[in-house]
């Protein structure tokens, strides 16, 4: 069985883990971070989406062993439980840009990876940039506003050198 | 999936030897592996993780030539500003696999070891001329692709890098298939030193080049060179997506929007 040391959401973590555990199921199973969702568990989907060392990837298509020596950041590390959200969850919020809210963690989370690398994308880059997020209640305009105005918060904040 | 021993290696020569025995398998990036182990269509006794090996990451520039690591991911490519000056058909054909999440952990290595007839690597290094560099001997992309999900590589044997050489032009466009984002035909075309030369993937049972096109574009490289040929549907694919004769059409279709790209780049 392997062992396996990383960090998620800024703690240092130590599993023993069966070979075939994925990284999805030792969030959620083994560490009880239950806000990445298992969708489709064949990375069409992109619910299990989180950041293995700054870059989004599906959860559900790695091993955890993969992940040894790793930082990994999900959902629940964007804010604290009482604080204030994350500029990205803020704008989904108030863009209305969920309805079931299934596939909300893995669009936010792509949606940081692409403005890390896009700051300000346009409509035809924020449309492929979540082409591996699925919604199946099909709210895609007001998620793409969403990433706009999550692009707006953030600029400013950037140039700020934050 | 069914239950495998993992073991993740230091370096190149202990992966080879850790792959030598039992029914072992390299894991990449995963993102075809782990897939078809979920849905038990493929199963190994161990997988052997090449992550942790530095020595196979990374591109280095030589003079006429880029040697991709077989660990580089697809992002890496897509994003490298050595790539996308000398080779840009090559970072554009990268930032086209898959989604963003697939191309974070998919790697060049995995896709040319595992030559699925719908990749788009394999497009490139056979119309790019590449040398594939394994832990034993060096092949070139022709000799290395041996069909439908086929390679010359043999047991123990991992690919180390793909060496390309740089074209005077090139460009890919593929015809997506939606779903699965893989090119239902895809075509790689390229101005080298020794003529142009037309590689298509998605077409049948493995990457081909096509050589009708190839004599008409060594006349003249131009997309006007390509109109009205007609390429034979005999050995190409059917499947639900699309019949024979229509990848046949999309074939010259594609090289002369192909040419076009790599004459305005």
């Amino acid at each position: 069985m392997p062992s396996i040391s990383l960090s998620i959401n800024g703690q240092a973590v130590t599993a023993e883990v069966d070979a075939r555990t994925l990284l999805v199921q030792l969030l959620r199973e083994h560490i009880g971070l239950t806000g990445t969702h298992q969708g489709c568990d064949t990375a069409q989907c992109g619910a299990c989406t989180v950041h293995l060392d700054g870059r989004a990837i599906k959860s559900c298509s790695i091993l955890a062993a993969q992940a040894q020596g790793c930082s990994v950041l999900t959902i629940e590390g964007l804010s604290d439980a009482d604080g204030p959200l994350h500029p990205v969850q803020q704008a989904f919020s108030e863009q209305h840009g969920l309805q079931c809210g299934f596939c909300t963690p893995g669009m936010i989370m792509t949606t940081i990876d692409l403005l890390s690398r896009i700051p300000s994308p346009d409509e035809g880059e924020i449309r492929e940039a979540l082409e591996g997020n699925l919604c199946r209640c099909t709210g895609y305009q007001n998620i793409i506003k969403a990433v706009q105005q999550a692009a707006g918060m953030l600029e400013p904040a950037a140039g700020r050198g934050a | 999936m069914y239950a495998f021993e993992y073991l993740r290696a230091g370096s190149l020569d202990e992966a080879c030897a850790r792959l030598g025995e039992g029914s072992a398998r390299a894991l990449a990036g995963g993102q075809t592996l782990l897939g078809a182990m979920k849905l038990r269509m493929s199963q190994s006794d161990r997988l052997v993780d090449l992550g942790g090996i530095a020595e196979l990451r990374g591109i280095e520039d030589r003079t006429s030539s880029l040697v991709i690591g077989a660990m580089t991911r697809h992002a890496e490519v897509a994003a490298s500003s050595r790539v996308r000056e000398r080779i840009p058909a090559l970072a554009a054909l990268a930032a086209g696999i898959g989604d963003v999440q697939v191309r974070n952990m998919g790697t060049i290595g995995g896709s040319v070891a595992n030559n699925d007839p719908a990749a788009c690597y394999p497009s490139a290094l056979l119309a790019l001329d590449a040398t594939v560099h394994t832990s034993r001997r060096s092949l070139q992309a022709e000799a290395f692709f041996t069909g439908f999900y086929g390679t010359a590589l043999k047991e123990g044997e991992l690919i180390r890098s793909v060496e390309f050489p740089v074209p005077r032009r090139a460009a890919y466009v593929k015809f997506r298939q939606p779903a699965s984002r893989f090119a239902l035909v895809g075509v790689f075309v390229a101005q080298t030193a020794g003529g142009a030369r037309v590689a298509v993937t998605g077409g049948g049972a493995g990457v081909f080049r096509a050589t009708a096109l190839e004599s008409s574009l060594d006349q003249a490289f131009t997309a006007d060179s390509l109109r009205g040929l007609r390429f034979p549907p005999d050995d190409l694919a059917s499947d639900l997506h699309a019949s024979a004769e229509y990848r046949a059409h999309l074939i010259p279709v594609l090289a002369s929007r192909a040419v076009e790209q790599a004459l305005a780049d």
